[in-house]
């Protein structure tokens, strides 16, 4: 199998000299759905901006399927095409919901691709929305889009940013049913960032806490909600205050 | 003031009467309000506005009808110089504002404060300062370069709208760059693009903000006269356009030629206005 899990050493991330994420050592494995927990602010979305190669640490390295990602060395093109990044926000451009969905492909020069694109539409439950402006859309069926717009790419990581922190129950569900198909029909490798405990619960099967730039706990999945090693961890999971 | 200026020696006593009646008018206001005279019935040498403005309508649509060889000839040379002079300033200017949009460099600012002025600046100066560089006596003279172009000549009309109109064209578009949404770059790379298709994405995005800056740059140089006077000098089947044209005849009291050309100019600048917007698929929309 190729081994492509994130494996990140000594890793530091500084700006204006003040020191915004620590991590010693951490490993994603392929395949599996990872989740990074931590308050606003802690520095999960910058660990994933690094995980996503764009932007170097300040030192530490991530290596990458045997490459070696650090503040010296970029990260070849073809490589940075095998993870991609679904924000918060959704970031959709002024062309249709198919345009948008087969953009990341006609980045990588594949424009034949409208089965595809239309198949995955129908994956997310927007099949008939092809044709529309996708500025038309509300914000969940927005998200929908930027995960189909991930999810027709040939990934070997799919990092998310609070994929689901604006939206509501029901598309909360949606998200989080169609990322746990994908991982389970492409082993897709998930890195899921975001401030919902519960969401990490229902959904990863290991869990990283950041508080304040520093990596304080990663277990897995019922180690970290139910025997936490660190009492940090264990106050943020019962919901107290730990910052 | 034009009230205060010779009858034209064609006008004849009578005529000369309703002047002496209409110049009373005028200054009326000044004693009493109720006497004000209504835009109709100012009258220039025995004609009102409305007339004059009708007048200029009706030979406007005849000039257009008759295809009339001297107003296609200006026409055409206007349109000419002034969409040359869109292209070299749309060539630099565009460019310009993306790097400036885009990029942060030391003196970007001082950049922007140049660019700033630069869309202030009286294009009357430019042309003078145009005329001055091209002169015999001016400093490129002496190195005589092929490229160089020659007072008096379309091209050197269309160095000075060049210059005055790739200050707005570059402002505008840096401005449109900068209203893009800032997480798009990020988001265009997460999804595996270049720094060039990261670009071409943001160029895409303020597409119409770029296209408006085009039409701010047209509209500065189609209509601007006294940068393409000074280097151009108005010369008959030379330099002639629509806005020097327009001046002569009224110099000359030629008021309906005057005043068609002026209509001519005008529709002219509404048509390309409609040309982009209906290529920006806009005009229909609310």
């Amino acid at each position: 199998m190729t081994d492509c899990t994130f494996a990140v050493r000594n890793l530091t991330k500084t700006y204006n000299g003040r020191t915004v994420l620590r991590v010693p050592e951490l490993q994603v494995r392929c395949g599996e759905v990872f989740a990074i927990v931590g308050p606003s602010g802690a520095g999960k979305s910058t660990l994933l901006r690094l995980l996503n190669f764009l932007e170097p640490p300040s030192t530490g390295t991530i290596r990458f399927r045997e490459t070696v990602f650090d503040a010296k060395k970029p990260m070849p093109l073809a490589l940075r095409r095998r993870v991609t990044t679904v924000f918060q926000r959704p970031v959709l451009l002024s062309r249709s919901v198919a345009d948008n969905v087969g953009y990341g492909l006609s980045l990588r020069g594949r424009r034949d691709a409208k089965e595809l694109v239309q198949d995955t539409l129908e994956k997310v439950g927007l099949g008939s929305f092809a044709s529309q402006p996708a500025r038309t859309l509300s914000g969940g069926e927005a998200q929908r889009v930027a995960l189909a717009r991930a999810m027709v790419l040939e990934l070997d990581a799919l990092l998310l940013d609070e994929p689901t922190a604006n939206l509501d129950p029901y598309n909360v569900g949606l998200i989080e049913d169609i990322v746990k198909g994908l991982n389970e029909e492409k082993k897709t490798t998930i890195v899921l960032v975001t401030h919902n405990v519960f969401q990490a619960r229902r959904m990863a099967d290991r869990v990283a806490l950041i508080l304040e730039g520093e990596l304080v706990e990663l277990a897995d999945v019922a180690a970290f909600f139910e025997s936490p090693r660190e009492p940090r961890t264990a106050a943020f999971v019962r919901g107290d205050m730990v910052y | 003031m034009w009230w205060d200026t010779a009858t034209p020696p064609s006008v004849g006593k009578e005529m000369r009467q309703s002047v002496q009646v209409e110049r009373r008018a005028l200054w009326t206001p000044f004693f009493c309000v109720a006497q004000t005279p209504k835009v109709w019935e100012v009258r220039f040498w025995g004609r009102s506005v409305i007339d004059e403005i009708l007048r200029g309508l009706v030979e406007a649509i005849r000039l257009i009808a008759t295809r009339d060889p001297d107003v296609v000839e200006i026409v055409v040379l206007s349109l000419r110089v002034t969409g040359t002079a869109l292209l070299f300033s749309s060539l630099i200017g565009i460019p310009l504002g993306v790097v400036l949009g885009l990029t942060r460099f030391v003196g970007r600012k001082l950049v922007i404060a140049f660019l700033y002025t630069g869309m202030g600046f009286p294009p009357v100066v430019i042309g003078l300062l145009v005329y001055l560089m091209l002169s015999r006596s001016g400093p490129l003279a002496p190195l005589d370069l092929p490229w160089i172009p020659q007072l008096f000549t379309p091209t050197a009309m269309i160095t000075a709208q060049s210059i005055i109109s790739f200050p707005l064209v570059a402002g505008f578009t840096m401005a449109a760059v900068m209203g893009v949404d800032p997480n798009l770059r990020q988001q265009v790379r997460a999804l595996g693009g270049n720094a060039w298709q990261t670009a071409l994405a943001i160029l895409f995005e303020a597409r119409i903000g770029i296209m408006v800056s085009m039409v701010a740059g047209f509209g500065s140089i189609i209509s601007e006269v006294g940068a393409v006077m000074l280097v151009g000098g108005n010369i008959q089947h030379s330099t002639r356009v629509l806005t020097t044209a327009i001046v002569l005849e009224t110099r000359k009291g030629d008021f309906d030629l005057a005043m068609a050309l002026g209509i001519i100019l005008l529709v002219l600048s509404f048509l390309t206005n409609l040309v982009v917007l209906q290529s920006q698929g806009k005009l229909l929309d609310d």
